[in-house]
């Protein structure tokens, strides 16, 4: 490995060790408007020392204005930012311990690969034999051996891309953001930039924080994910949490796919559905008009799933290889089925028989009705 | 005609080009093997002869070498002046004005609404003895009792740099608008403070605006006559005035024409290095 472990001994952290020891960057009731809109309305958020932390979001939710707040592009209207613990509201960027990677790279054209990437370190005064061999480490980091003395326009948008991420890291700063740094590339590469990124902060051990609007991209990259919508945040937390116990009906329907029955909360741990249906499940103190939500996969075509149960008639059929899925009609609503094929000489029901589906308590969910919803 | 194209799909950029050639063939070669021709006449006027003079370029050298100097000299002075007051303008038109820009522009280029001659004659009133700015630095003594401005070297090259300001400050607005502000964002995140930044980054990218705004400054500024003409006296004299007079008044039209040469030559080398 070529990037050296981290000189700031007062961060007292090494690569490899388990974040949540000390917080790298606070916001504090963060609101930002620009004339009419309010683009990001009091958000708080702590992310911890080397974490890789992703802001995942619908387009104008306010993720990139987040970001910009964060590397001094922006200035707060209210609340505070703090870098560890320096409060750094009114710095300008390049007093910041910050680096970014544009999602356009914003390579300097005139300028070849070797003095993009050096443009950080010979402004903090590195001079000489070193620059050219910290330069040269990082690219060999990224992959991107025997390629300095090119100019960015002879490389592929892969290869900026990489040279993108070189010229922040090399810096080696305390947090690294990256707005939507894969939206260029194509599917594939951007499948494979997601573990090489990923493999890469894990070696740095840098905290990084990945603005996406891609779902999937979180779930696959980040030990953390702050969901947003409509410059608030919605939820925080961990990949798995945020799909299994979605706080809100906008997260369980951004994270994946989710069946949501609307109903009433009845006693501690049920919510009687719209046909009649009592579910159980962990209200956690709602009440009121709320929806049950399911995940499809947790769903059984059958009653060996669970204690909660829904009659139905499949309306459709998908068969996709690994699983196939179904749409059910049920007098609660419509629900989506994913069965893993397992067996492979099983039957498949077909459109137009009626199926029971059950599900474990466990695995159900409950949300405040969005607006999102129907009913 | 579409077809026989498409049969000779080769000679299209010839056909292309060819209306300019033919415009540059007529109005600029021509004179210029012309003038070539008479550089190397002899005798008085109207009886000139063909005698292959080459002596029309060492006489006129030697005789007007101050006046081809010195017109460098204002010619560079001026261009620096030019490129010195209009980068300051040219950016904050760039990057400060917002909605405003096209009305400053139209202020750059407004004086080109009144003819060159009537615009240095308006530079003669403002320079003038009794005019409000001799006036005011003889208050304040920057100039003595009887000091001036006009006819020196002074108000030749105020007057230049006036007049070729807005051939400085067009191109350099067009090369400074086309800087990407995310290459400043860049550089700020990359620890460079606002000066470095503009060094390593706006300076760079605006050098295709410098480079155009000084040949089209400096080139007619060298063989400019009408400021030195005005303004000046002949202490002043550049080498524009010595052809203007050779051709219109002394009519030695072969001096007149190797001169013409000479000064194009020295540009021509100016530029090569
Ligand atoms: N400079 C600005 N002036 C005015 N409004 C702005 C400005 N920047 C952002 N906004 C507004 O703030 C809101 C949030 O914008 P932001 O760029 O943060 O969204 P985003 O989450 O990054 O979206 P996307 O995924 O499309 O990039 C939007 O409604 C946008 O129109
Ligand atoms: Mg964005």
């Amino acid at each position: 490995m070529a990037v050296e472990s981290r000189e700031r001994p007062d961060r007292g952290q090494t690569p490899g060790q388990t974040p949540n020891e000390t917080v790298d960057v606070r916001l504090d009731h963060v609101t930002k408007s620009f004339d009419d809109v309010v683009a990001v309305d009091d958000v708080s958020l702590e992310i911890p020392h080397g974490s890789f932390f992703a802001l995942l979001g619908p387009s104008g939710c306010g993720k990139t204005t987040t970001l910009r707040m964060i590397g001094g592009f922006e200035e707060p209207t209210d609340g505070a930012i703090y870098l560890g613990e320096e409060p750094v509201t009114g710095r300008p960027p390049y007093k910041r311990d910050v680096n970014t990677v544009f999602q356009s790279y914003a390579l300097f054209p005139h300028l070849s690969i070797l003095e993009n990437i050096a443009f950080g370190l010979r402004r903090r005064g590195v001079r000489g034999k070193e620059v050219r061999g910290r330069v040269l480490d990082i690219l060999r980091l990224v992959g991107l051996e025997g390629l300095e003395r090119r100019k960015p326009r002879q490389l592929s948008g892969g290869q900026q891309q990489r040279v993108a991420l070189a010229r922040a890291l090399v810096n080696k700063p305390r947090v690294l953001l990256l707005d939507e740094p894969l939206g260029a590339l194509d599917l594939k590469l951007r499948k494979q930039m997601q573990l090489e990124l990923k493999a890469i902060q894990h070696d740095v051990g840098i905290t990084f924080i990945h603005v996406t609007h891609d779902q999937e991209e979180a779930m696959t990259m980040a030990d953390r994910i702050a969901v947003m919508n409509q410059g608030h945040v919605e939820q925080l937390g961990p990949p798995d949490e945020l799909y299994e116990r979605p706080a809100s009906a906008f997260v369980a329907g951004f994270l994946g796919v989710s069946n949501l029955l609307s109903g009433v909360v009845e006693d501690p741990d049920g919510v009687r559905l719209a046909d009649g249906t009592l579910v159980q499940a962990q209200v956690d103190g709602k009440r009121g008009p709320v929806a049950a939500g399911v995940r499809p996969e947790k769903i059984t075509l059958g009653e060996s799933g669970g204690q909660n149960r829904l009659p139905g008639t499949i309306a459709e059929t998908a068969y996709i290889g690994v699983a196939t899925q179904f749409v059910v009609d049920t007098p609660a609503g419509t629900v989506h089925v994913f069965a893993q094929n397992i067996d492979s000489g099983k039957r498949i029901p077909v459109p137009g028989s009626n199926v029971t589906l059950s599900w474990s308590p466990e695995s159900t969910f409950v949300v405040e009705r969005g607006e999102e919803m129907s009913e | 005609m579409g077809s026989f194209l498409h049969r000779h799909r080769s000679l299209t950029p010839y056909l292309l080009l060819a209306p300019g050639m033919l415009w540059l063939a007529i109005f600029f070669l021509v004179p210029m093997v012309f003038l070539g021709y008479q550089s190397l006449q002899s005798g008085l006027f109207p009886h000139f002869q063909f005698t292959w003079e080459f002596s029309n370029f060492s006489s006129a050298l030697s005789g007007y070498h101050t006046q081809l100097v010195r017109s460098f000299v204002y010619a560079g002075i001026a261009t620096l002046a030019c490129l010195v007051l209009a980068y300051p303008l040219a950016y904050w038109i760039a990057f400060r004005a917002g909605p405003w820009r096209n009305l400053f522009l139209l202020f750059i280029v407004a004086p080109f609404f009144v003819t060159y001659l009537v615009r240095t004659l308006a530079w003669l009133n403002i320079l003038a003895d009794q005019g409000p700015v001799v006036r005011v630095l003889r208050d304040v003594h920057v100039l003595g009792p009887d000091g001036r401005l006009l006819a020196t070297t002074f108000a030749v090259v105020a007057g230049i740099t006036y007049n070729f300001f807005p051939f400085m400050a067009l191109p350099l607005y067009v090369s400074l608008e086309q800087i990407d502000p995310r290459l400043l964002e860049a550089s700020k995140d990359l620890y460079a403070s606002s000066t470095q930044s503009f060094l390593r980054v706006t300076v760079p990218h605006s050098m295709p605006g410098i480079v155009a705004g000084t040949l089209l400054t400096f080139i007619p500024a060298a063989g400019d006559f009408i400021n030195a003409a005005l303004l000046g006296t002949p202490n002043q004299a550049m080498i524009g005035n010595v052809i203007q007079a050779k051709f219109l008044e002394s009519l030695d039209y072969p001096t007149a024409a190797s001169l013409s040469f000479i000064l194009m030559g020295t540009i021509m080398v100016m530029l090569l290095i």
